[in-house]
């Protein structure tokens, strides 16, 4: 079956493939481009841990197809640290220790990073809404909740 | 090696530090290599064919038209997983749960899988597959499956643990019975009497990555498999009996694993695809769905509970009984054994009984979820507990104060302990802030104790010291949720350098001797006793060489702060050597400089936690919200205190998705109707407020820092606690879990109609 052509934008790089016409746009990411920072919990977009950010928007990258990708911006985990500067929700996750497994925490950060742009100073009860998209068996949320807020107030500061 | 476990009571330079975990970096840039992120060359796509069918025999398997597809390379049933397990009927019960033989026992269960170039291929040849099934009648409850009428799962099962052999055949395989003393007299004895039956449903651990390996069996014999596992060791062991491989040739490397709690302590599709891949030449990568980890990994028992316990006027418990059922799949288990040795472990009784029975049901195998079994005993136990205190007009903490366990009680299932926390636990949450929190209109608060063994087990460590005088410490528990980082701390704490001198790793199998798998709370408490043990070793080392490096006596040499001092008079002027300045002279004195370890921890200290809780519940509808929670837990030491917390908040998550919300469903049909995170629904971050947590330290004799494991126990009292809170802002004994709004609107209705 013949591919479909796609040119999108990953992380601020133009970046080009062919797909099938059901291929999600996660098994793209995963297995034809090698970036494996998104994750599979669920495949059916109850579990967050594949979010990334579409053209400005939180999406669960297992319900969107490959081939809507056409011209689009994506940003993944991958592209949130800056050469080895971490972003300051990921250096605050480190610090409260906002992770065991970690199977989550590429899709809390790029949730928490959209959740930020849209909102840079969040109450608890916003962020606890703001995040309950993605699934965390780990924690109990409380540290995520933390390292979000710390990050907040570090970034409006920045 | 004259390794001394006991406890010593130093100073902590390191232990009880908070630093980042040295795996961090790599997990929050998405560079963590979880079991589905890694690929090899030639990689095949394996999946698995399950059944429909809750119990069926399987009476023809016609793989033809699926193996005649383009991209297929290979299709495997039962027959390619010949038996040889040797008589052992635990390995068989593992085997035949890998891959059905001649009865599909649950909706789920394997019966064929395929391996092909792609996975549209791989899903195309599932449905070529033909399978001829004779439907058989099934039961899926727990209580039913006890019935004499109930369709038989195993007509070789004969109930285990009874006086005399019973003549038929039953689901029950086993009773077992655990207490001491006269509970007819002691029940005698006791001015109130509280009577109560308890059920609980089916929970998943709920890990967020499903299970996922890598397998790869070459020609000449030798495979690996890369696996999101909690014991590559024992994967090791059971694949390699399983194919009838050498263990030595299976080389089993552990990726990072996304979430476990005892549910990736078994093998299910690992033999599966090493099966795919012998028959294909080629590697195979398996990942399962979430769909299939529902219908046919996990869960744990659903259970029935009858519990009764006396009391003397004065609050003395005189009597305490319970009897304990547990589901335990198609398969013969130790689940109710479990509940009923922890049921009553947190008191101090004269008269105790409990007897548990094993109960075969058309559901999947039951697997080890955080402190297996405990949660549901302590459930019913503390529920009627709280009724207890609340006929006897007593406060409940004061209650259980009076009869709380104590060093030296002898336990409700046998051993008479050692020093332990439940006594400071309950006396901590007596005193804690939480406890005079005003409650507004429909809340209640609720609290209970809970119980865990802990587990010490096989374990081994190398410890290697670099020229460059750092450090690097290979250990072989797989490191759920910070252990690398605990771990580092004990070395550098015992070595007297800085932790960022230090790097962990989690060995494979062929790097390392064997450990037993990170379960039981063992993870911290067996390899820091290893990493102590290495460490010490190593040391020894550096000071021969230091003494070498002086031309003195080793005798002459101590170690200080990651020095080593030489003593004496005549050495006065001989200073200090650090561990930096010794790596560097190795090639000259000797070579490497490594500490290894292997050793059996055994002591791990029992351990005990009390939660308290508020509840909000609306009586129109019977919804329900968490306003408080509190964890009071003794972790003996406390080595890396953040995620010791970490530890707790995620146990009492888990604890309140259980209490509240989660459970398997099934059909008339035995089908699993909600095998997926939208209908399973368990916490999310707007479900749940901060969840506090007040660490306590009661050293555990039996390890050189006091350390006792902390991982389970956190799970053992949210259902109870929330059930008593629920129950006090309801005005309603609840006596089924979870505690799901039609339930908690039945209960209020019930009471109203009474």
């Amino acid at each position: 079956m013949a591919g479909i052509a796609v040119s999108t934008t990953i992380n601020g790089d133009i970046t080009e493939y062919l797909c099938q016409p059901d291929e999600t746009l996660l098994d793209v990411l995963r297995d034809r481009l090698g970036l494996t920072g998104a994750k599979e919990g669920c495949g059916t977009g109850d579990c967050g841990a594949c979010s990334i950010i579409l053209d400005n928007r939180l999406v669960c990258s297992c319900l969107v197809l490959g081939a809507e990708a056409e011209g689009r911006r994506i940003e993944t985990v991958e592209g949130m640290a800056h050469g080895d500067q971490l972003h300051t929700l990921q250096q605050k996750f480190l610090e409260h220790a906002a992770l065991q497994c970690g199977i989550c925490t590429p899709g809390f950060l790029i949730a928490a990073k959209d959740l930020l742009a849209k909102n840079p100073d969040p109450s608890e009860e916003e962020i606890r809404f703001g995040l309950a998209g993605n699934l965390c068996r780990c924690t109990g949320y409380d540290k995520i909740v933390r390292a979000v807020q710390d990050a907040a107030h570090v970034m409006k500061g920045a | 090696m004259n390794f001394d476990p006991r406890f010593s009571g130093r100073k902590f330079a390191s232990v009880g530090t908070r630093p980042i975990r040295p795996d961090g970096v790599d997990k929050v840039t998405g560079r963590a290599r979880y079991g589905a992120d890694f690929n090899m060359a030639g990689q095949l796509v394996g999946r698995v064919l399950r059944s429909p069918h809750a119990h069926a025999i399987i009476r023809k398997i016609d793989t033809s038209k699926a193996e005649k597809l383009a991209g297929v390379k290979a299709v495997i049933t039962a027959a390619d997983l010949p038996d040889l397990t040797d008589g052992d009927a635990a390995m068989y019960d593992i085997l035949d749960n890998c891959m059905a033989r001649t009865k599909a026992l649950y909706d789920g269960h394997a019966v064929a899988a395929v391996a092909a170039i792609d996975a549209r291929t791989a899903r195309q040849a599932l449905k070529l597959i033909e399978v001829d099934y004779e439907i058989l009648p099934h039961v899926t409850d727990v209580d039913e499956a006890m019935q004499h009428h109930a369709p038989l799962i195993n007509d070789t099962i004969f109930t285990e643990g009874l006086e005399e052999k019973p003549v038929k055949p039953s689901n029950v395989t086993k009773r077992s019975q655990f207490g001491h003393g006269d509970v007819h007299q002691g029940f005698g004895h006791a001015d109130f009497i509280v009577e109560r039956s308890f059920k609980t449903e089916q929970t998943h651990q709920g890990y967020i990555e499903p299970h996922a390996c890598v397998a790869s069996v070459s020609s000449d014999g030798t495979a690996d498999l890369w696996v999101c596992t909690q014991g590559h060791f024992v994967y090791r062991q059971h694949c390699a009996q399983l194919l009838g491989m050498e263990a030595s040739k299976l080389r089993v490397t552990s990726s990072e694993i996304g979430g476990g709690f005892g549910g990736k302590t078994h093998v299910w599709a690992e033999p599966v695809a090493l099966a795919l891949s012998r028959k294909a030449g080629r590697p195979v990568k398996l990942v399962m769905t979430r769909d299939e980890v529902f219908r046919a990994s996990g869960p744990t028992s659903a259970t029935s509970i009858d519990v009764k316990i006396g009391a003397r006027k004065d609050g003395t418990i005189t009597a305490a009984e319970a009897t304990l059922r547990y589901s335990a799949g198609p398969y013969a288990g130790s689940w109710a054994e479990i509940g009923a040795m922890t049921a009553f472990a947190c008191y101090k009784l004269d008269n105790v009984k409990t007897v548990g029975y094993e109960v075969l049901v058309n559901r999947p195998k039951t697997a080890a979820y955080r402190a297996p079994s405990a949660p549901m005993a302590a459930f019913a136990v503390e529920s009627a507990v709280d009724e207890l205190a609340k006929e006897l007009s007593m406060d409940p903490v004061d209650f259980r104060i009076k009869n709380a366990a104590q060093e030296g009680t002898r336990s409700s299932y046998g051993p008479v302990y050692g020093p332990i926390g439940i006594g400071p636990t309950l006396e901590a949450v007596k005193n804690h802030a939480h406890m005079k929190a005003p409650l507004a209109k429909n809340q209640g608060r609720g609290m209970a104790c809970g119980f865990w063994f802990n587990f010490g087990g096989q374990t081994c460590v190398d410890l290697n010291i670099g020229m460059d005088g750092s450090v690097s410490l290979a250990v072989g528990t797989v490191d759920v949720g910070g252990s690398r980082a605990s771990l580092s701390l004990v070395a550098a704490e015992e070595l007297g350098i800085d932790y960022s001198q230090l790097k962990a790793i989690v060995a494979d199998t062929s790097s390392l001797g064997y450990n037993d798998m990170t379960d039981g709370s063992r993870g911290t408490f067996s390899s820091s006793m290893a990493t102590i043990s290495a460490a010490r070793n190593a040391i020894k080392i550096l000071r021969e060489r230091a003494a070498q490096m002086w031309d003195i006596s080793v005798d002459d040499v101590v170690w200080e702060q990651g020095h080593a001092v030489a003593k004496g008079e005549k050495h006065g002027n001989l200073g200090k050597l650090s561990l930096k300045e010794i790596a560097a002279e190795s090639g000259k004195t000797g070579g490497p400089i490594a500490g290894h370890s292997e050793l059996v921890a055994d002591g791990a200290g029992v351990s005990f936690a009390t939660h308290i809780c508020d509840i909000e519940v609306d009586p129109e509808t019977g919804s329900t919200r968490v306003i408080r929670y509190t964890v009071v837990q003794d972790a003996g030491k406390a080595v890396h205190p953040t995620y010791v917390e970490g530890q707790y908040q995620g146990g009492a998550a888990q604890g309140i998705g259980w209490a509240l919300n989660e459970e398997y469903i099934y059909g008339k049909d035995g089908r699993l109707q909600n095998a997926g995170f939208l209908d399973y629904r368990i916490p999310v971050c707007s479900d749940l407020p901060m969840i506090d947590t007040q660490i306590l330290e009661i050293p555990n004799p039996n390890h050189p820092y006091g350390v006792r494991g902390v991982g389970e126990t956190s799970i053992v009292p949210p259902l109870a606690a929330i059930a008593n809170a629920v129950s006090n802002a309801a005005g309603v004994r609840m006596t089924h879990i979870p505690m799901s709004p039609p339930r908690i609107l039945a209960a209020i209705e019930a009471e109203r109609g009474g």
